[in-house]
């Protein structure tokens, strides 16, 4: 996903929002993994908006995709110049409600904005993980999540709401733990990739393996692999827009100039664009985070893990009502893959509902202000906060 | 919420009759479900688990707005992923005359419900047939207002005829109601006396033989 924070300070927010953290699997209690290794500690940067009822019946679980941090709406201090990644979408009166409900949102295991992953000290050794980080599942960081709401004491989830990556942690919650999930909005999301994901990952974590400077993952002393990552960060902007939203965006037209530089600068503003994002991106975020991530989201396939191959049979496992949302544009995660998991959570008798949003901005559409999909998001969870009272 | 979903009482007559069919409880799948009215009405009034499938994107989210469980596609299509009596009732509301194949979509209805609802216009109201007779065009009227090259209703159905499909493909007719009301009107009144005459619309409750 891309960053489309929206820098409106009149506009209404959740207002000041604080980082916490919890940490587990501690000691004897390390986490086995679905790969069969072990890691513990494990600590979820995790943030909280609105308040939870007293029968703690309102608790909105977001999840967040690939870049993505706990940090989904409101301002950590009053000076801080932008607000989280889905400030358009949580907050007072906005599609998720925080007058209504009490969002949680945690990032994610194998990710660096707070939670354990690859750039954590590993306490064996007193250094960073780096390669020796065991590999995670979409699996492991929704047991990680499972962890964390155990520990706030919340048995049961109104809805669980996530994109992409967040959307695939959406699916893998409503078949794991269906006991615990009331309804669910996978938004731009499949229930596993398609080889042409694949192909995009793997070519983006190509490039961050090919930096000199990534040294087989051990550069936290060093410099950082920033080119190798910047690149990834560029393939993976590619394949968040479409045809379409470029060629607006962006055409053939020049950055800053009247003629091409007959040298091998930034002369379309497409590239200067990419650039800008890679530089950006390098800022904040880890290269194996980025590996681990992109590797947990490849191997994800709902089919195979929990419906022995069978879409059907994997939703059969859960009982959540569903909204799944995906947009014309989106060639990652195109429309027939929410097709597919609708026609099987048809074929189970769950309760669906399904809307494919004309958008152009690819897959990105689903981060931008789109006052369709809140005002579905918005409908769709009053019915079933009203439904789950009654 | 109040703002959003305007008072169901306020839906069109050939509605009415049709959630007057329709056992408080039931299971439901309307076909081509538009904005909802009648699925809003059968959630509130009748306490009805309710669906619907429609192509229409603006009208799928206005459903889902409304607190509607919709699903946006081909009725067609979307209709064979149901297991066999997922629903009590399957209801093709004024749809039936845009049906490619209508045979098939009634036979899948009856695959997938206990019982299907479908209604109509009626092609041989009279005032359909003096057009015809005395004009020599296509009968353009209230309830097809279309000329004969952009309109989607594709299918020419008259009561008499869908009585006689019924006979012929072994459904059986357990309601029917003739109805004379305009397209969108709230009011209408139920035509008893030769109805295939006078009669805008026809509804019926129908199942497969030998339940």
């Amino acid at each position: 996903m891309s960053e489309y924070i929206q820098h409106d300070r009149k506009s209404v927010s959740v207002g000041v929002v604080r980082k916490q953290y919890f940490t587990f699997a501690e000691g004897p209690k390390a986490m086995v993994l679905e790969s069969g290794a072990t890691l513990g500690p494990v600590t979820l940067a995790f943030e909280t908006f609105g308040r939870l009822s007293e029968k703690k019946d309102n608790v909105i679980l977001l999840l967040h995709a690939l870049s993505g941090d706990s940090h989904a709406a409101g301002y950590y201090h009053a000076e801080d110049p932008k607000p989280g990644w889905w400030d358009i979408m949580v907050g007072p009166g906005k599609g998720i409600d925080t007058n209504r409900y009490f969002v949680i949102c945690s990032n994610i295991l194998g990710s660096c904005m707070g939670s354990t992953g690859p750039s954590s000290v590993d306490p064996k050794t007193g250094r960073p993980y780096g390669l020796t980080f065991p590999v995670v599942t979409i699996g492991d960081m929704v047991r990680a999540q499972k962890a964390l709401l155990d520990h706030l004491g919340i048995e049961k989830i109104l809805c669980a709401v996530g994109g992409s990556i967040g959307g695939m942690q959406v699916l893998e919650w409503c078949v794991r733990y269906p006991e615990r999930v009331v309804s669910a909005i996978p938004l731009a999301t499949t229930t596993r990739h398609s080889a042409l994901a694949i192909a995009f990952n793997e070519v983006a974590r190509q490039a961050i393996m090919a930096d000199p400077n990534w040294n087989g993952g051990d550069y936290y002393s060093g410099t950082k692999p920033l080119h190798g990552l910047a690149v990834a960060r560029m393939i993976g902007h590619i394949t968040y827009l479409s045809d379409a939203s470029m060629r607006l965006k962006f055409g053939r037209r020049l950055q800053n100039k009247a003629d091409f530089s007959f040298n091998f600068d930034a002369d379309f503003q497409v590239e200067s664009y990419l650039r800008y994002q890679g530089t950006k991106f390098v800022e904040r975020f880890d290269a194996n985070s980025f590996l681990y991530i992109t590797k947990a989201a490849d191997y994800f396939d709902l089919e195979k893990q929990h419906g022995g191959g069978s879409a059907v049979g994997a939703f059969s496992k859960t009982k959540a009502k569903f909204l799944v949302v995906s947009f014309t544009s989106d060639w990652l995660y195109p429309t027939y893959q929410s097709r597919a998991m609708v026609q099987a959570m048809k074929k189970t008798g769950l309760d669906v509902s399904f809307c494919e949003i004309d958008a152009q901005w690819g897959h990105d559409a689903f981060l931008l202000p789109n006052e369709r999909l809140s005002a579905l998001v918005k409908g769709f969870l009053e019915r079933v906060h009203q439904e789950s009272r009654a | 919420m109040s703002t959003r979903n305007p008072a169901p009482d306020g839906i069109r007559f050939d509605l009415k009759i049709i959630a007057s069919w329709i056992d408080p409880g039931s299971r439901v799948i309307s076909l081509g479900c538009g904005e909802g009215d009648l699925l809003l009405y059968l959630k509130t009034e009748k306490n009805v688990i309710g669906c619907g499938i429609d192509h229409d994107e603006e009208k799928v989210a206005r459903c889902i707005e409304r607190g509607l469980s919709v699903l946006q596609g081909d009725i067609n299509e979307e209709i064979a992923d149901y297991p066999e009596e997922a629903f009590d009732y399957v209801v093709l509301s004024q749809t039936l005359q845009q049906i490619y194949a209508p045979s098939s979509l009634l036979d899948a209805m009856l695959r997938i419900g206990k019982k299907g609802i479908v209604s109509f216009p009626n092609f041989s109201h009279w005032k359909v047939r003096l057009q015809l007779l005395l004009s020599g065009y296509a009968p353009v009227t209230p309830q097809l207002p279309y000329q004969w090259y952009n309109t989607p209703n594709i299918r020419v159905i008259t009561i008499r005829d869908f009585r006689k499909y019924s006979k012929e493909r072994g459904v059986t007719i357990l309601k029917e109601a003739a109805i004379n009301t305009h397209t969108q009107d709230r009011y209408g009144k139920i035509i008893r006396f030769l109805p295939n005459l006078r009669a805008t619309y026809g509804i019926f409750l129908i199942s497969k033989r030998n339940r």
